[in-house]
């Protein structure tokens, strides 16, 4: 049992990471399952971890009530962001919610109360591993759940072909803004989560380098079922701890393993089982219809 | 004023040389090249092992830094997009593949030069004032315009006018028309690369002589201001990506003198924003239909 307990006092805060990474993947995960390709994650993860360590500090917010705080500030933006990128597809919204996170980000850098560059420091860490793994639980159950569910399909329908979708008198607009909305409240909350275990935030951890990080493990992951994403995060959160004895080369490694997933397994690390299947389509030139 | 001005149309010309390559590829391919600044740094690079290790003169320095990096391009495409356009893959799995990419290469850099801010070897990169008026000008970055600019007349010419432009063309117009036209399709894609790569890497190097200065992560303030560019002018259109890049360099220069030194990002991503949802075809783009 100590062997365990020493195990998991040395790896806490790489569990707390990856577990918090996992949260962020099913965020986009969300919005890609709905069709949208979004890079704004990083900056309403930001507005969460802001929103709550701020709460806490200056009103001494209880801990639950000040990460809420931070995932319902995010989603009020996030709807009328989400309104005005409507109408927006493919790589332009990646872009556009890239420019949001960006115009964000200097935002907080040009803001007193936010501490400019310096960001916030002296965070107390009130976050516990069970808040973290319990909101994953909830989180990727709900959302397994949602994909059978008639918002599930009707997200599917939409991501499938958005015009046939609305011509079957689904609510396209408003079944896109759910998704937007819902992933940035998930995204804030996993922020405001993180803030709690760094000890410190300031405005470039949420740059574009982590936007795109959530994105790889998502896609990585694999984005057929929900457990991908928590599979990606894991992998691509555990691997740099994995490679420490290679520092110098781990970038190397990641790189060179990011490239083969994408080109060999190209729905993600979850479909590995399906490797052979996968392969037989390609032959026939259908990997991607599958 | 007028100093202002200059620096103004010098960063312009840095924007557009950089992001004429982005848009060649994204107007071809529909890829979004995330491993472009990689290709910019490089440029850089190539140059300082030029002059330092092989003791090469600065003006033997850009050319090789050139094909150096139009090199590059095409052995980027060989690995990180051609296996994925071989299955038809969406346009997501080439974003990832270049980041991996850029991933590796950024390290393979650091490992022999170090993650700092290093200099070329002093005496070897030209360095001149001129006096136009009662304004002092740098030399080089005057240069670095003149070249910029003819640049992409040169590359206005060989889309426009060469039997290569019209197999680039048809490749962006449609790849399976193409092919099925007997254009080797695989070699104007190595093409384009070669071309945007060697471009990308050229707005290296010069940016890096006029500053005297080059790092492994140089190229990453030009990733988002090329997506900026791209869209203000139109998507994978090049003569909207030069004029948005002008746009940029000019709007760039005011908001330093008009705004707080904090808020100078803000107008790019600003900007950038600002255009998707007033007009998201941007200046000069055609096909809205289809992809917005």
């Amino acid at each position: 049992m100590d062997a365990i307990a020493d195990f998991l006092a040395t790896y806490s805060t790489t569990f707390a990471i990856v577990g918090i990474n996992a949260l962020l993947a099913l965020s986009v995960w969300l919005t890609l399952y709905a069709g949208q390709l979004t890079l704004g994650n990083a900056a309403f993860m930001a507005i969460g971890a802001y929103t709550s360590a701020l709460l806490g500090r200056h009103l001494g917010a209880p801990f639950p009530l000040a990460l809420a705080a931070g995932a319902v500030a995010a989603a009020a933006l996030a709807a009328p962001l989400g309104l005005t990128v409507f109408r927006l597809r493919g790589v332009y919204l990646a872009i556009a919610t890239l420019a949001f996170g960006e115009v964000v980000r200097v935002i907080l850098l040009a803001t007193p109360i936010t501490g400019r560059g310096q960001g916030l420091n002296g965070i107390p860490p009130k976050t516990e591993l069970w808040h973290i793994y319990l909101s994953l639980a909830v989180v990727a159950y709900v959302l397994w759940r949602v994909q059978g569910s008639i918002a599930g399909r009707a997200w599917a329908a939409i991501r499938e072909d958005e015009v046939a979708a609305a011509s079957q008198g689904i609510a396209v607009r408003r079944y896109k803004l759910a998704a937007f909305v819902l992933g940035a409240l998930l995204a804030a909350w996993a922020g405001g989560l993180s803030a709690h275990v760094t000890f410190s935030i300031d405005p470039n951890d949420f740059a574009f380098t982590k936007a795109v990080q959530i994105l790889v493990f998502a896609v990585v992951g694999g984005i057929p079922n929900v457990l991908g994403p928590v599979l990606g995060a894991t992998v691509f959160t555990a691997l740099p701890e994995l490679l420490r004895p290679f520092k110098d080369y781990r970038d190397i490694f990641q790189g060179a393993i990011l490239l083969a997933v994408i080109i060999y397994l190209p729905r993600g690390i979850v479909t590995l089982a399906e490797l052979r299947k996968t392969r037989r389509l390609a032959e026939i030139g259908a990997a991607d219809v599958a | 004023m007028f100093e202002q001005l200059y620096n103004a149309i010098f960063i312009g010309s840095i924007y557009a040389l950089f992001a004429v390559g982005f848009a060649l590829v994204f107007s071809v391919l529909d890829i979004l090249n995330l491993a472009h600044p990689t290709v910019f740094m490089l440029g850089a690079f190539a140059a300082l092992f030029a002059i330092a290790t092989l003791g090469l003169p600065w003006w033997l320095a850009v050319p090789i830094a050139f094909v150096a990096t139009g090199l590059f391009g095409i052995l980027l495409d060989r690995i990180a997009f051609a296996p994925l356009r071989r299955r038809g893959a969406p346009p997501l799995s080439a974003m990832i593949s270049s980041l991996a990419v850029t991933l590796a290469v950024v390290r393979v850099v650091e490992l022999r030069y170090g993650g700092d801010f290093i200099t070329f070897p002093a005496g070897t990169v030209p360095s001149f004032l001129i006096h136009v008026g009662g304004a002092t000008l740098e030399g080089v970055r005057l240069a670095i315009i003149g070249l910029s600019i003819a640049l992409m007349l040169v590359l206005t010419y060989l889309v426009r006018g060469t039997a290569l432009g019209r197999e680039i063309r048809a490749l962006a117009e449609n790849p399976r028309a193409a092919r099925i036209l007997g254009i080797d399709v695989e070699r104007a894609i190595a093409a384009t690369f070669f071309i945007s790569s060697g471009l990308g890497g050229l707005a290296g190097v010069l940016l890096a002589f006029a500053y005297n200065s080059l790092d492994s992560r140089m190229g990453l303030p030009l990733e988002l201001r090329a997506f900026t560019v791209m869209v203000v002018g139109g998507m994978g259109s090049l003569p909207g990506a030069v004029i948005g890049a002008y746009l940029l360099g000019l709007g760039e220069v005011a908001s330093l003198v008009y705004l707080p030194a904090e808020l100078r990002d803000a107008f790019a991503f600003g900007l950038l924003f600002l255009v998707l949802i007033a007009r998201p075809q941007g200046l000069l783009g055609q096909r809205p239909a289809d992809r917005i």
